[in-house]
C-alpha cells in the first residue's frame, strides 16, 4: 500500500517487497533462466513505484514507469533522484497526503521537468555526489509540446539527464485532448469525431526521437510495454551512459484510446507490428540498431481495437485516411528498415 | 575593500563571495553585466564549487535554480521585465515549495510597448508570488541585500528578489565597499535545507494539495512572511555588527521624524528626494522621506508608526496599476487607513519606462501636494498636448493606428526631427 | 558637487570616458558616480555620459542638467542636438576638434563662459598620433585635468592604466600626456594675452 508522506524513519520509507509480489507470468521468468530475468522478476528489485497508486485499469504508462525505474534504480544502485512533470503519472502516484514513490522524487511544473532535472544533476556534481543520477519523467504532452524547449536545451547542453517519455499519444490527465504527439484521424476531446473530417488532421508529424537523434546526443530509443525485457535492457544501458539521453515508450491508455484494459500490451505489440511505432536506438546522431518486424500486419487491425478510431469504419465501410494511415506505416518500415527482406518472402 | 566599479559588477562579486552552488544564466537587458560577471569569475576559478548553466530562456533559469535548489544547492538567478513574466508560473513554483533562491531583479518596464528603461513594473507584477521582495536605494545596499537575501531565505525557506533599478543602479559606476570572504562566511552559512533530495532518505515533493488542504498551505506562507518582518530587522542588525555599516531593513526614514509632509518612496530615487528634502527644508518646509526596502513582506505596523504624526503623505512610485492607479500608494493607504487621525494619502507615479525624475519635478510635486492637491492617480511630466491630441485622433476615426507609433510621432513633429515612416 | 556632461557619438569611449574620470576622482579620495544616458547603443548614433564628483556621498539619480564642465567628444553632434543645454554660466567647455570655435559656428556659447573657460583640443588626433585609433577619451580626460585644474593630471594617468591595459595604456596615456601639455600652453598664451 502507498506510503503516508515520510514521517518514516529512513529505512522504513522504503517498503520491502511481500510475497505475493514475487514475479509474474508476463514475464516468463520461471522459464529463464534466472540471469536473463527481467529487473520486475526480482525479489530484490527497489519496486520504486509501489502499488496503491491511483492508476486506470490497465494502465501502460504505470506498467512503462514501474519498469523502466526498478531498472534505472539497479543500474543506479538505488542513487536516482526523479524529477517529473505534470500529468498522468504525477497525479496518480502522489494523490496527497499519499505518495507511491520510493525515490526521491520532485514535481514542479508541466513544462520544466527537463530543466529541473538539469538543475539537480547541477547541485549533484557540484556536491560531489558523483554515484547519484538524475532521471526527468513526463508524457507526451509534457514532453512534445509544452516540455519541448526545456527538453532541447537539455538536449543541447548534454545534460546528464535521462529523460523518459510516456507516450500515450495524447493529454490524458486531463481528459484526452489532442497533443502533437496524437496520430492522424484519432479522435480526441479537441478533435471531435464529427463533421467531415472526424478526428485528428494530417499534419506534419512530430517525431521527437528523431528530433533527439538531430541533437546528437549520446543515446536515444523508442521502446514499448509490448516488450518489457528490451525496455529494461535500454533503461539499462542507458544509465551506463552519461550525458543526455531519451527513451520515448509507446504506452497504450485504455481510457483515452477507447480500448478495454486488457488489451493494452496488444495494442502496444499491434502498433510496432504494422509499422506506426518504429522501435529503434540510436547514438549520436546515427541510428544503431532497429527491432525487425517479424509478421507485419496491416493497420486497420490495430486501429479496429480502439475506439478512437471507430469513425474510420462506420457502415462496414473503410474511410480512405485508413489507407493515408497505412501509407505511415509503410513509409516507417522504408526508412527504418523494418522488414527483412527474408521475411518479406517467407 | 572599497572599490569604484560599476553596481553589475560590485553585485556579481558579492553574490560570489556568497558561495553560490549553482547560477542559471539568461540574458535580457539591464541585469547580464550580472551573470556575465559572475560567468567570468567561474570560469577563471575565481568562484569555485559551483555550476554555471547558459540556459535557454528565463523559464527554464528558475526551473534549473528549482531543481538544484530542492537538491540542497545555493542557487541564483538574475532576470528583469519580460524574463520576469516568461518564468512567472515558475515563480509561483519555487515559493510555493518553499525554495530559497535568490534572484536579482534589474528592474525594467514591462511591455507592451517594448521599453528596456527603469521603472518598477516587473517587481510589481510578481507581488503576490510569496517571494521575499527587498528594494535597493544604492549600489552599496544592492551588494548588502544580495547577501542579506540568501541568509533571509534560507532561514525562512523561502525565494527572495533583490530589486535594483536598471540601468540607474545596474549601469552607474560609482564607489562601494565590496565586503571580504571572510566576513560574509561569518555572517552566512552554508546552506541547511529544510527539505531536501537524497537516495539515502527519499521524499516527494511537490504533490498535488486539494480543497481541504491548500488553504492551510498559503496561511503558512503568509504566516512565513509575517516572520520575516521580525528576521529582516533582526539580520539587518546583525549585519550592521559584522561589515560596520547600515543597511537593509523593513524601511528607514530621512529628516522624518518632525515632518509633516512625509514622502515614502522605494528605489534609487529616494537619493534624489533626499537632496530635494535638503533643499526645501532650507526653505522652512517640514518635509521627510520614509524609503521602504521591504515591499514584501510590506510593513504595515512600521509605516503606520513612522508615518502617524504627518500630515501629508506623498506616495511616489515607479508603476501603475492600469485601472486601479498606484500599487505602492494602495498598500500605505492601508497601513494607513485606520490611524486616528490618518494624514491625507497623495499618489504620484513617476518614472515609467525610464523617465529620469528630477528634483524639479520633485519640488513642485511635493509643494502642490499640500497647495494644490489632486485626485486620484498624479502622473508625474506627463506631456498632456500630446495625451491630449491622441485622445482627439482615436475619437475622429475607429482605424486609428497603434496609440504607441502614434505618440511617437507627435513628438517627433514636436520636435521637428524626421518622423518615422 | 562638480557636474560633467560628455556628449559623443556610439563607438567612441564616451562610457568609458565618464567612467575613468569617475575613476580619476576615487583614486583621489573623492566621491563619484559615472552612468551614460541609456539606450540600445548604436555605433554612431549620439551618446550623453555623466560624471558627478563630490566630497561626500552622492544621493542624486537624475541626468546631468546644469552641467559644470561640458566635453563634446565629436563636434557634429553641435547640429543634431541642443549640446549646450543647462551650461552654467562659470562653467568650463572642453571640445574635441582641429578647427576653430568660429569655424564651428560655436563661439558665441564659448564667449558667454568666463575666460580661459573654454577649449579646444584636438584630442582625436594626438589619439591616431599615439594609439593609431580615433579614440580621443583619455585624452580629453587629461584636458579637462588642464582645463579645470579639478584632478590631478597624475590620478588621470593612473585611471587610464586602470581601464587599459599593458601597450594600449601606455598609448592612452602618451596621448593625454600631449593633451595635458596643449591645453596648458593655450592656458599660458591665453592668459599672456
Amino acid at each position: 500500500m502507498t506510503n503516508p508522506v515520510a514521517t518514516l524513519a529512513p529505512e522504513e520509507a522504503v517498503q520491502k517487497l511481500k510475497y505475493y509480489q514475487k514475479g509474474t507470468f508476463t514475464v516468463g521468468n520461471r522459464l529463464v533462466a534466472e540471469a536473463e530475468r527481467s529487473v520486475q522478476a526480482s525479489r530484490d528489485r527497489s519496486n520504486a513505484l509501489t502499488c496503491g497508486h491511483r492508476a486506470c485499469q490497465g494502465c501502460g504508462e504505470a506498467l512503462g514507469a514501474r519498469y523502466a525505474i526498478d531498472a534505472a534504480m539497479r543500474a543506479s544502485k538505488n542513487n536516482l533522484i526523479a524529477v517529473n512533470a505534470t500529468g498522468c503519472l504525477e497525479v496518480f502516484t502522489t494523490p496527497y497526503p499519499e505518495t507511491s514513490w520510493q525515490l526521491p522524487w520532485l514535481h514542479s511544473l508541466f513544462g520544466n521537468a527537463a530543466a529541473v532535472a538539469t538543475g539537480v544533476a547541477a547541485a549533484m556534481r557540484v556536491k560531489k555526489h558523483n554515484e547519484v543520477r538524475v532521471i526527468a519523467q513526463g508524457g507526451d504532452g509534457g514532453t512534445t509540446d509544452i516540455g519541448f524547449q526545456c527538453l532541447s536545451g537539455m538536449f543541447e547542453r548534454n545534460d546528464d539527464v535521462l529523460y523518459i517519455c510516456y507516450d500515450n499519444e495524447g493529454y490524458m490527465n486531463t481528459g484526452v485532448q489532442r497533443s502533437s504527439a496524437t496520430p492522424p484521424a484519432a479522435r480526441t476531446a479537441t478533435t471531435a469525431a464529427v463533421g467531415p473530417e472526424p478526428g485528428n488532421v494530417f499534419g506534419t508529424g512530430k517525431s521527437v526521437p528523431k528530433i533527439a537523434v538531430a541533437h546528437n546526443i549520446p543515446y536515444v530509443a523508442t521502446a514499448t510495454v509490448a516488450d518489457l525485457h528490451d525496455l529494461e535492457r535500454k533503461v539499462t544501458k542507458a544509465m551506463g551512459i552519461y550525458g543526455a539521453r531519451y527513451i520515448q515508450i509507446n504506452v497504450p491508455c485504455p481510457l483515452g484510446w477507447g480500448a478495454a484494459s486488457h488489451d493494452t500490451i496488444r495494442l502496444a505489440r499491434l502498433a510496432v507490428e504494422c509499422g506506426l511505432y518504429p522501435i529503434f536506438e540510436a547514438e549520436h546522431g546515427k541510428v544503431t540498431q532497429v527491432r525487425k518486424i517479424r509478421r507485419p500486419v496491416p493497420v486497420a487491425d490495430y486501429l479496429k481495437l480502439q475506439r478512437r478510431f471507430a469513425h474510420l469504419f462506420r457502415n462496414g465501410h473503410e474511410d480512405p485516411r485508413v489507407a493515408r494511415l497505412q501509407a505511415i506505416c509503410d513509409a516507417n518500415i522504408a526508412e527504418y528498415a523494418l522488414i527483412d527482406a527474408a521475411a518479406e518472402d517467407a | 575593500m572599497l572599490k569604484q566599479i560599476e553596481g553589475s559588477h560590485a553585485m556579481a562579486e558579492a553574490i560570489a563571495l556568497c558561495r553560490p552552488e549553482v547560477i542559471c544564466a539568461y540574458p535580457i537587458t539591464p541585469q547580464t553585466h550580472i551573470v556575465e560577471g559572475l560567468g567570468e569569475l567561474v570560469k577563471k576559478g575565481a568562484l569555485v564549487d559551483c555550476e554555471y548553466i547558459n540556459v535557454e530562456s528565463e523559464f527554464a533559469a528558475l526551473s534549473v535554480a528549482i531543481g538544484a535548489s530542492a537538491a540542497g544547492a545555493r542557487a541564483y538567478t538574475a532576470t528583469a521585465s519580460q524574463g520576469l513574466l516568461f518564468m512567472a508560473e515558475a515563480v509561483y513554483n519555487a515559493s510555493g515549495l518553499g525554495l530559497p533562491i535568490v534572484m536579482t531583479l534589474g528592474n525594467r518596464a514591462i511591455g507592451a510597448p517594448i521599453n528596456i528603461w527603469n521603472d518598477h513594473s516587473d517587481a510589481m507584477s510578481m507581488r503576490d508570488s510569496g517571494w521575499l521582495q527587498l528594494f535597493a536605494e544604492t549600489n552599496q545596499e544592492a551588494v548588502d541585500l544580495h547577501i542579506q537575501g540568501f541568509r533571509i531565505a534560507e532561514e525562512l525557506s523561502m525565494p527572495a528578489m533583490v530589486c535594483v533599478d536598471g540601468f540607474i543602479l545596474t549601469h552607474a559606476m560609482e564607489r562601494i565597499d565590496i565586503p571580504d570572504q571572510a566576513a560574509v562566511d561569518t555572517y552566512l552559512p552554508p546552506y541547511d535545507p529544510v527539505q531536501v533530495l537524497e537516495p539515502a532518505s527519499p521524499i516527494s515533493i511537490g504533490a498535488m494539495v486539494g480543497p481541504d488542504a491548500f488553504t492551510e498551505v498559503r496561511f503558512l506562507a503568509h504566516y512565513k512572511q509575517t516572520q520575516a518582518l521580525g528576521l529582516i530587522p533582526e539580520f539587518a542588525r546583525e549585519f550592521a555588527k559584522t561589515f560596520g555599516r547600515e543597511s537593509g531593513g523593513l524601511l528607514r526614514g530621512y529628516r522624518a521624524e518632525d515632518a509633516d509632509l512625509l514622502v515614502v518612496a522605494m528605489g534609487s530615487v529616494c537619493g534624489t528626494i533626499k537632496d530635494t528634502i535638503d533643499e526645501m527644508r532650507d526653505d522652512g518646509v517640514g518635509i521627510g522621506l520614509v524609503t521602504i526596502i521591504s515591499f514584501r513582506p510590506f510593513p504595515v505596523d512600521a509605516l503606520r508608526t513612522a508615518l502617524a504624526g504627518a500630515r501629508d503623505v506623498v506616495v511616489v512610485e515607479k508603476s501603475v496599476a492600469v485601472g486601479m492607479g498606484g500599487q505602492l500608494a494602495d498598500n500605505v493607504g492601508a497601513a494607513i487607513r485606520n490611524l486616528p487621525r490618518a494624514p491625507r494619502l497623495h499618489s504620484a507615479v513617476a518614472g515609467l519606462g525610464g523617465r529620469p525624475i528630477t528634483r524639479a519635478s520633485l519640488h513642485h510635486l511635493f509643494r502642490q501636494a499640500t497647495v494644490q492637491p489632486w485626485e486620484g492617480t498624479h502622473f508625474l511630466d506627463l506631456n498632456e498636448k500630446v495625451v491630449g491630441r491622441e485622445i482627439h485622433r482615436k475619437r475622429k476615426s475607429r482605424r486609428s493606428g497603434p496609440t504607441a507609433e502614434n505618440i511617437l510621432r507627435q513628438l517627433a513633429i514636436a520636435t521637428g526631427l524626421p518622423a518615422a515612416e | 558637487m562638480f557636474q560633467v556632461r560628455i556628449h559623443g557619438r556610439g563607438g567612441q569611449g564616451v562610457v568609458t570616458g565618464a567612467e575613468m574620470l569617475s575613476m580619476t576622482a576615487f583614486f583621489e579620495g573623492r566621491h563619484a558616480q559615472a552612468f551614460p544616458s541609456f539606450g540600445s547603443e548604436r555605433t554612431g548614433a549620439p551618446v550623453v555620459a555623466f560624471c558627478r564628483i563630490a566630497d561626500q556621498e552622492i544621493r542624486l539619480r537624475e541626468p546631468i542638467m546644469e552641467p559644470d564642465c561640458l566635453i563634446v567628444q565629436d563636434a557634429t553632434l553641435f547640429k543634431v542636438i541642443d549640446v549646450f543645454a543647462g551650461l552654467r554660466s562659470d562653467g568650463y567647455l572642453l571640445v574635441n576638434s582641429n578647427k576653430s570655435f568660429s569655424e564651428l559656428h560655436i563661439r558665441e556659447a564659448a564667449d558667454r563662459l568666463p575666460k580661459g573657460h573654454a577649449v579646444i583640443v584636438p584630442a582625436t588626433e594626438f589619439a591616431l598620433k599615439h594609439i593609431g585609433r580615433p579614440v580621443p577619451n583619455a585624452a580629453l580626460l587629461s584636458a579637462f585635468a588642464a582645463l579645470t585644474q579639478f584632478v590631478h593630471i597624475d590620478s588621470v594617468k593612473r585611471a587610464i592604466d586602470k581601464a587599459f591595459p599593458g601597450k594600449v595604456g601606455a598609448a592612452n596615456i602618451a596621448a593625454a600626456a600631449d593633451a595635458y601639455e596643449f591645453v596648458l600652453s593655450q592656458q599660458h598664451a591665453a592668459s599672456a594675452a
